[in-house]
């Protein structure tokens, strides 16, 4: 038996053909940013109150997502393979988005 | 959710064409679609929840309006991966018709069956009006029967505004794929005052405006229903 108090750091996956395989647990960070020729309006909008606020000197306000995925992957490649896949298909529309992943140690 | 097939009597059809509404979660114009393709034009009907996968009993698929998963994320991004969407895509790429209405349209995009995307509303607004729109070509089912060129729908979105690339947008023009456009005063900031297309094959259409709310001549201008007539 696997003594899983060993590290919380793994998870033990079962599969029937390979067998044992270690999967490491990662924090992606996903910003979602608008393309530069889609007009924001809700930015501009921000920009006037915070004109108001003052902050006249502001040239620009931009308005994106910033995503947290916990995930586990066999490594870091892997990880960064499939988070483009959530991105590309789900958590931007290309036509319209950028986006850009950061992973860290998750454990 | 899903509704039998109701067999009404077609008096003035040739042909009985199957309709299915999706029905997703947070979807709120189905049963406006509903009563015009079954009760104004006495074609089956059926509602179809979004987890079902067979499509295969329907001829026109209708991708409603309303506010698909509350329009998380971005309008129509979660909806397009409900189980039923495979079924869509298949049905479309068959040839056979689709049409997104508002939110509907928002799916399609997001499905990939129309290019572009919709984005916010220019001035921020949701807006809720009617808005007359300019017919563009009649050179498709969806807009054949139109004689008048201008027509008045009701719109009601918070994010309207077409967005594509220069080149999609040329294509679409060279193509005939734009359908309906924003006659009076652009509402939404949409590029080339694009309300409506339709995909390259123009069994796909997907548009802002609400069609299936114009039918109804005890309502008033009743522009919307020529679209749903043209199908049978």
């Amino acid at each position: 038996m696997i003594d899983l108090s060993l590290s919380d750091r793994y998870i033990y996956n079962y599969h029937k053909v390979e067998g044992f395989s270690l999967k490491q647990k990662y924090q992606a960070r996903i910003y979602v940013t608008l393309r530069p020729s889609v007009l924001d309006p809700a930015g501009t909008a921000v920009q006037s109150g915070l004109a108001h606020m003052g902050y006249t000197d502001v040239e620009s306000v931009r308005i994106g997502k910033y995503i947290e995925v916990s995930l586990s992957a066999t490594d870091e490649t892997e990880a960064h393979k499939q988070l483009d896949v959530m991105c590309d298909q789900l958590f931007a529309n290309p036509v319209i988005e950028n986006y850009r992943v950061e992973l860290g140690d998750g454990s | 959710m899903a509704q039998p097939l109701s067999q009404l009597p077609t008096p003035n059809s040739q042909l009985i064409v199957k309709f299915g509404i999706i029905v997703f979660p947070g979807s709120n114009c189905d049963r406006d679609v509903v009563y015009v393709t079954r009760d104004l034009l006495g074609q089956p009907t059926r509602t179809i929840w979004h987890e079902e996968t067979d499509l295969d009993d329907v001829d026109v698929v209708v991708v409603p309006g309303g506010f698909s998963y509350g329009d998380y994320l971005r309008c129509g991004a979660i909806a397009r991966f409900s189980p039923i969407m495979k079924a869509v895509v298949a049905h479309a790429k068959q040839g056979k018709y689709v049409l997104g209405i508002c939110n509907g349209f928002q799916v399609l995009t997001e499905a990939g069956l129309l290019p572009g995307a919709l984005v916010r509303n220019r001035d921020m607004h949701f807006i809720c009006d009617r808005v007359p729109l300019h017919v563009e070509s009649t050179d498709s089912i969806w807009t054949q029967g139109y004689n008048n060129t201008e027509i008045s729908l009701p719109i009601a979105h918070g994010e309207g505004c077409y967005h594509a690339d220069p080149e999609t947008l040329d294509r679409l023009e060279a193509n005939g794929q734009v359908l309906f456009r924003y006659a009076g005063t652009n509402p939404n900031g949409s590029l080339n005052n694009i309300a409506g297309i339709c995909n390259e094959t123009k069994n796909v259409i997907g548009m802002m405006p609400h069609p299936e709310r114009a039918a109804d001549p005890l309502l008033g201008r009743a522009d919307g229903l020529q679209l749903f007539k043209n199908l049978i």
